[in-house]
């Protein structure tokens, strides 16, 4: 138009409206903010404290190590084995550890420890952490024992008491309170008992059969280069059985020991973060809806419609900015007490650090969540006609349309990226956006069908109140979809959370029935297996199982040697596989941690010319072979030839004995062989008397008392339980928060319906039932439809991401879908409420403006 | 000396569809009017007042017809383009006051002139808020004025772009008849100081009668276009 210049103001004018239009709006827009601020205090305070225990880790993984790198075998080095560690300048230390029962004299307890010997040097980083202090420099040449400061408070040690460690007998100097290399979680299950090196040989417990780990520790020179010494030596270690490790595979083993709790708190806080859009999308659905009138007052004025558009787009922009601030700080006091409630059970001491690659994604979450979030409700104010100052307007559904499918391309990219950056997966980022997508269309399904099947059945017969909420859900604008999809949403998020949260957790199965065995004894040799069934009986429990152990090592995989396959650098057969040294045993069934994946479970070899074998999974996987292939093994210098009959889905997670390599009856019954002989106890005297009598009876056998492990496991259990549902309750307040705002969005139709109704003598009691019906209709179905969407999501989760059996709760469907509920019913009865306390004129004439 | 048309309608058609099918609101409307002229719609509900005013401003497009508005042809510009023209051109003064209820008095008056670019804007607003007897109140919102405050604001508002048009839908429908009718003195003391044409969409006859021209409307039809006899 050339008559005219173009408008004259410019950005600083929007931004001065923008701030204008705020100041007196700052209540109406709490839902927003404690979207964004809740969504984003979650994600920083998570991902915060996962680069913390990340970087701690880096940082301390020498520590953790107490050397730069460890040759370890299970067997004393041979000439190989010693000749390259001879290369590498020889041990700086050495240490050999195994299970034992030790017996204190004072108390004539006896308790399962690690025995650890240790020579001087070690460790070489970090530190032992000793009560008195100096206890750690002199143990060695006092020819003492450090014992885990635990075990000192529980037998009621003191240094300067004794131990009986198999034949010897060694004085206390102090106790141990923390080891390089040693978390909370291994040390309790077994707590560590450090004696001089020199000394394990007189214990008499190193004998053949028993699990002795042998580790020969050493300082790199400066500068070296660990990953090619690890790509030099540790195949020729490979070939002797042993095993090389440096400190990064303990940074990145350690890394992997807590993958799946990361990978929960991940998605945590990705439903956190998407909770929270679906809040901001609410709130300034609800927001922008209030506003529509002055935008055509605007656009009367003679503003454009990119500058009323632009108007909201920098005020919700400046309020995701604040937002985003807000729920960084919020996030990182999160953060601060997260290493507070975890600390005992983490390897390493987290230091709280500012964890800036967060802190950034917070903030920018912060503005650009409620952009991409606020662009489909901010759609609005582009096609709201000026007319509509006049008269109501209907909206332009074909320009709005595609607008829409613009937005709601660029929101999905926006989540892909997002799910992306926080899980860091693409395909689990797609799948997992993928699957948000196919609920919300199920869910819209969900309420065109209602809708239908209302209007088409509707219940002529019933009164007047359930009639008029069945009217509202099929009438011109009503609400049904939107608050279906809001709180389907929500039930769909929160209920993930919760069952994500039942796959970690049931991770362990715990058994306490009859027939679970609490009293475990390893090591038994053959000839002791009838003497010890004895002592059980003597003692009036009994022999719950007595498993056959055979150690072997593969020899062949189909026709080729190992060694031959070592050589072959194009082999991808896991090396462990190749080196390990299996402990195998024999039975005719399965047990209940085991089913099969493929083939048949054979039980007797039955003369057959190869024995049918099961496999483990993992095995399977690793030897790259399938049923009908063809192992042969070396057990004990004796070649046996098998046939994959089956392979096996193991539950490794199961506290009991589960086995990778599984032979049937017939085969291996003259090996060489010890045995694992389980047993229940009751009460702790009798354990304790029974436990006293084993070790002072068989000092080679271990005894591992399953009670403490169970109520260990347990408590820590119980405490990961806390941190995951504290962090999941943050998820479930902005869902509750994208409830209140749901539900919100339905209350100007609603008001102006119930005054209608008061106008013509409804009563306050009408009101609420007609309401109450309604919300309680959408709440239950909303909620039924999102938690049953998120069964079948989750199971997916837990397939393809934990990589878990998933066996469903109730929790969802006994408690939160009455919650939900309750709080879709609660808060659209509030709606009611200023309806029922002001005249009818007043309401008309306020709603009006 | 020939005397400028500010506003010229001709053959003016707006039909709206609806379920049952469509309804004609305006028929074959055409009418101009000159600068400075005052100007009253009048007919009963549903006659297409409210609609022809939407279409004179340029707040809808008709079907079919011209409106030249101010020497431009407003149903050959966009949104924008009428928005502009609105800006520069046009004042509103609407039945219910439609103040921006997030902004003060001054801020809702100084908006047009914001919207122009105007530097001095607050200054302007503040003396024409002055001018209908607001100077005390400027920094009061909407919700903390009565009615005739407010639509005292709004008549701030419509002059504070020195319209050559305003529009006027019902000014007075919603106050009393005392508050009603010192607003209309204020209204049309500002139009005539400032010479601007006058455009009012009322019921009231009386208001009607203190313009110059009266146009009847019945079912969308001029039913007649008179000279007021003063």
């Amino acid at each position: 138009m050339s008559d005219f210049e173009s408008s004259k103001s410019g950005i600083s004018w929007l931004f001065l409206m923008a701030w204008r239009d705020l100041r007196s709006n700052a209540g109406k827009l709490f839902l927003f903010m404690s979207s964004i601020i809740i969504g984003i205090a979650a994600l920083v305070a998570i991902q915060s404290f996962g680069n913390n225990l990340t970087e701690s880790i880096d940082l301390q993984s020498r520590a953790l190590m107490g050397a730069d790198y460890v040759i370890d075998s299970n067997q004393p080095a041979n000439e190989e084995v010693i000749r390259i560690m001879d290369s590498l300048g020889g041990p700086d230390s050495r240490e050999i550890n195994f299970a034992s029962m030790v017996v204190f004299p004072k108390s004539g307890n006896s308790k399962l420890v690690q025995v650890v010997g240790t020579e001087k040097g070690f460790p070489f980083y970090g530190e032992f952490e000793t009560e008195p202090a100096d206890a750690s420099s002199s143990y060695l040449d006092r020819g003492a024992a450090l014992v885990d400061a635990t075990v000192m408070l529980q037998q009621d040690l003191k240094p300067g008491d004794s131990l009986k460690v198999g034949n010897i007998t060694l004085p206390i100097a102090g106790a141990l309170k923390a080891v390089p290399g040693r978390s909370a979680l291994s040390s309790s299950v077994a707590p560590a008992v450090f004696i001089p090196y020199e000394q394990i040989t007189q214990t008499g417990l190193v004998q053949r059969g028993s699990r002795v780990e042998y580790k020969y520790y050493f300082v790199a020179d400066q500068g070296q280069d660990l990953e090619a010494l690890y790509e030099a030596i540790d195949p020729r270690l490979d070939a002797e059985g042993a095993d090389l490790d440096t400190h990064l595979d303990e940074s990145r083993r350690l890394g992997r020991r807590y993958n799946n709790f990361g990978k929960f708190l991940n998605i945590v806080a990705f439903i956190a973060l998407l909770l929270g859009c679906v809040g901001i999308g609410s709130a300034v659905h609800v927001y922008i809806r209030g506003k529509l009138r002055s935008i055509a007052v605007l656009k009367c004025m003679g503003a454009s419609r990119s500058q009323t558009f632009k108007i909201f787009l920098i005020q919700v922009a400046g309020l995701g900015a604040v937002g985003g601030i807000i729920g960084t700080l919020a996030g990182i006091s999160l953060q601060m007490a997260a290493p507070a409630l975890l600390e005992e059970y983490l390897p390493v001491k987290v230091s709280v650090s500012i964890s800036y690659p967060a802190i950034i994604l917070g903030l920018l979450l912060g503005v650009l969540m409620s952009v991409f979030f606020a662009l489909l409700p901010l759609l609005r104010t582009w096609y709201v006609s000026p007319l509509s100052v006049l008269r109501v307007q209907p909206e332009n559904d074909a320009h709005t349309g595609k607008a829409q499918a613009v937005v709601l391309g660029l929101i999905f990219l926006f989540l892909v990226l997002l799910a992306l950056q926080i899980l860091g997966n693409w395909q689990y980022a797609f799948f997992f956006i993928l699957g948000l997508g196919v609920s919300f269309a199920l869910l819209y399904g969900v309420a065109r069908i209602l809708m239908w099947a209302v209007k088409r059945y509707f219940p002529e017969k019933l009164g007047f109140c359930v009639r008029q909420s069945m009217l509202n859900l099929f009438r011109p604008q009503n609400q049904t979809s939107v608050l279906l999809l809001s709180v389907g949403v929500g039930a769909f998020l929160i209920s993930t959370l919760f069952f994500s949260r039942d796959i970690l957790l049931s991770k362990v199965a715990l058994g306490n029935d009859e027939n679970s065995p609490n009293i475990i004894l390893l090591d038994v040799q053959t000839d002791q297996v009838e003497a010890i069934k004895k002592t059980l009986r003597e003692n009036q429990v009994p022999v719950l199982s007595n498993v056959p152990i055979v150690t072997m090592r593969v020899e062949e995989i189909n026709g080729r040697a190992v060694n031959e396959i070592r050589n072959d650098t194009t082999s991808n057969i896991g090396r462990w596989v190749l080196n390990h040294e299996f402990r195998v045993t024999y039975r005719d069934s399965l047990i209940p941690s085991e089913s099969v994946l493929s083939g048949a479970w054979v039980g007797n070899a039955e003369d057959k010319e190869l024995v049918p074998i099961s496999v483990a999974e993992n095995f399977a996987s690793d030897a790259r072979v399938e049923v009908g292939d063809r192992v042969t093994f070396n057990v004990q210098g004796v070649m046996i030839a098998t046939e994959i009959a089956s392979i096996r889905e193991v539950d490794w997670g199961r506290v009991q004995l589960n086995f990778s390599v599984l032979f049937p009856n017939g085969v291996l019954e003259d090996a060489p062989k010890f045995h694992v002989v389980s047993t229940r106890t009751v009460g702790d005297q009798s354990s304790a008397v029974l436990q006293r009598q084993l070790v002072s009876l068989y000092p080679n056998v271990s005894i591992i008392d399953l009670r403490q492990i169970l109520s260990l496991l347990e408590g820590i259990l119980n405490k990961i339980g806390l941190v995951i549902r504290f962090m999941a309750l943050l998820s479930i307040l902005t869902g509750i928060v994208v409830l209140v705002g749901a539900v919100r969005t339905s209350k100007y139709q609603r008001i102006r319906e119930s005054v209608l109704l008061r106008t013509l003598g409804a009563k306050n009691a009408q009101l609420l039932r007609i309401s109450f019906y309604e919300y309680a209709f959408l709440g239950i179905l909303g909620s039924l439809t999102g938690i049953l969407l998120s069964l079948v999501g989750s199971f997916f989760l837990a397939r393809f991401v934990f990589e878990e059996p998933f066996v469903p709760s109730t929790e969802p469907f006994l408690i939160l879908l009455p919650i939900l509920t309750l709080i879709v019913v609660c808060i659209g009865l509030l709606n009611s409420r200023s309806v029922l306390n002001t005249p009818p004129l007043e309401i008309l004439r306020s709603e009006s403006r | 000396m020939e005397v400028s048309k500010i506003l010229n309608v001709s053959q003016l058609r707006k039909t709206y569809n609806s379920g049952s099918g469509s309804l004609t609101v305006l028929d074959d409307i055409s009418f101009s009017l000159e600068a400075g002229e005052t100007f009253a719609i009048v007919g009963p509900s549903g006659s297409g007042k409210t609609t022809l005013l939407g279409l004179c401003a340029g707040l809808d497009r008709p079907d079919s017809g011209h409106i030249e508005l101010c020497g431009v042809e407003i149903d050959t510009l966009d949104e924008d383009e009428r928005a502009l023209l609105r800006n520069r051109k046009v004042g509103f003064i609407f039945q219910d006051f439609q103040l921006l209820p997030t902004l003060t008095a001054l801020e809702n008056v100084a908006v047009p002139l914001e919207l122009q670019g105007a530097k001095n804007a607050s200054i302007q607003a503040k003396t024409l808020l002055n001018k209908v007897g607001l100077g005390e109140r400027i920094h009061h919102y909407p919700s903390q004025l009565s009615g005739g405050e407010q639509q005292r604001v709004a008549l701030a508002r419509a002059f504070s772009n020195t319209p050559e048009i305003l529009f006027a839908d019902e000014p007075t429908g919603e106050l009393d008849e005392e508050t009603g009718q010192r607003i209309i003195e204020l209204l049309f003391d500002l139009n005539k100081e400032a010479g601007t044409t006058l455009v009012i969409i009322t019921h009231d006859m009386d208001l009607a009668r203190k313009t110059q021209r009266i146009l009847r409307l019945k079912g969308g039809k001029i039913l007649m276009d008179e000279k007021v006899m003063v």
